[in-house]
């Protein structure tokens, strides 16, 4: 079965991300295929390459992106949440004229109608959010 | 084809739980994490709402454990489920209702 | 964006319900929700949106933000007709729980081109018995 996954929640705050990806984990190791996992609201937060969490703490978004490299997932940070919050990757902080940029490996910037189209796709779409 | 109902705040603290029961229909499905699971414990104005639902009433066995919430202190009828059961309790049902 | 991504695998049309439950402005969620419901309706998929709980409010007529200095984005409410959004789902148990009557909310309106461009109503107050089931007959339900 085909499962959409939405987070809503930035890391650490809230526990939705953390659900989030344990029940991804659940989704894969009982066979099922993960078609996007999109990140809306403070959710984009996930996709930030520059947290540093203490050494004894989970690290959300190397998990995160470790995840998507092992099964090859599709991670996506929404771009209007993401400009919102000044989560930019290089090439959109190239257009926006941006010295730096932010994302970390794995996840990817694109609109709001892969949200849509995961939730056309997918035979399951399960949101975690506040 | 049913719904699966999933609400992740205290029923102490906000009013999710009460609404989602209030909008499920018999043969649906809710399942209760993150502070949501303190909607089970025994004895408690929540727990009597959920055993009064016609709903399969389900809690995450993780959010439990690590809220010290033993599995005693659970209210009858209520299912424990792991992140596996959470998928499949997706997979079994045609949407999921996140109430948020 | 592709043509044929615009369609599910099989082409299909999909029932999509947005449920809004969050009064607007205090946090942005009913605002984000709003701007997917927006570009989701170049989907073509079968678009509700359901107004529960603190949702009602954000329905109000007469929103001024100009105190607040955050953008009034209840005009962008007006606009779901002409996106073929038609379908406005608001709980009557939840407008009564909050001293709300239908005539407190914005006229939203729109036109049925099969029906000589007849004006129509957007906004569905339906009781909470009628709310679950337009919730237990939806395919996709995204909450924000």
């Amino acid at each position: 079965m085909k499962f959409a996954i939405v987070v809503n929640e930035g890391p650490y705050t809230h526990q939705a991300s953390d659900t989030a990806f344990q029940f991804a984990k659940s989704v894969l190791a009982k066979g099922h295929e993960i078609v996007r996992v999109f990140f809306y609201h403070d959710g984009v937060n996930n996709g930030t390459k520059l947290a540093v969490p203490p050494q004894d703490d989970r690290h959300i978004p190397n998990n995160w992106s470790a995840l998507a490299k092992e099964n090859e997932l599709d991670l996506v940070l929404c771009i209007a949440a993401a400009q919102r919050r000044g989560i930019l990757d290089e090439k959109e902080a190239g257009r926006q004229g941006k010295d730096s940029n932010n994302v970390i490996d794995g996840f990817r910037i694109s609109g709001l109608g892969q949200l849509i189209e995961a939730g056309i796709q997918a035979d399951r779409t399960v949101t975690f959010g506040d | 084809m049913s719904i699966l109902h999933t609400v992740n705040k205290s029923p102490f603290q906000k009013n999710d739980l009460a609404s989602c029961l209030a909008h499920v229909s018999d043969d649906d499905a809710v399942l209760l994490i993150e502070d949501g699971v303190y909607g089970v414990i025994t004895g408690t104005q929540a727990a009597g709402q959920i055993s009064k639902s016609p709903a399969a009433i389900y809690v995450l066995g993780g959010d439990l454990a690590a809220r010290g919430i033993g599995e005693e202190k659970v209210a009858d009828g209520v299912k424990i489920v792991d992140y596996d059961g959470f998928v499949d309790l997706a997979a079994k049902h045609k949407a999921v209702n996140s109430w948020l | 964006m592709s043509d044929e991504m615009q369609e599910g695998p099989q082409g299909e049309v999909k029932k999509f319900m947005y449920v809004n439950r969050k009064a607007p402005y205090g946090t942005i969620y009913a605002l984000e929700a709003l701007e997917v419901v927006l570009i989701g309706a170049a989907f073509d998929q079968d678009v509700s949106l359901a107004f529960i709980d603190d949702g009602v409010f954000q329905l109000t007529d007469g929103q001024k933000t100009d105190d607040i200095g955050i953008k009034n984005f209840s005009p962008a409410f007006r606009a779901l007709g002409d996106y073929d959004v038609t379908k406005l789902y608001v709980e009557k148990e939840s407008l009564e729980e909050r001293g709300l009557t239908r005539d407190d909310l914005m006229d939203l309106t729109w036109e049925d081109e099969d029906n000589d461009w007849e004006e129509k109503p957007s906004i569905r107050v339906v009781s909470r018995e009628e709310m679950k089931s337009v919730l237990s007959d939806q395919d996709v339900i995204l909450s924000f």
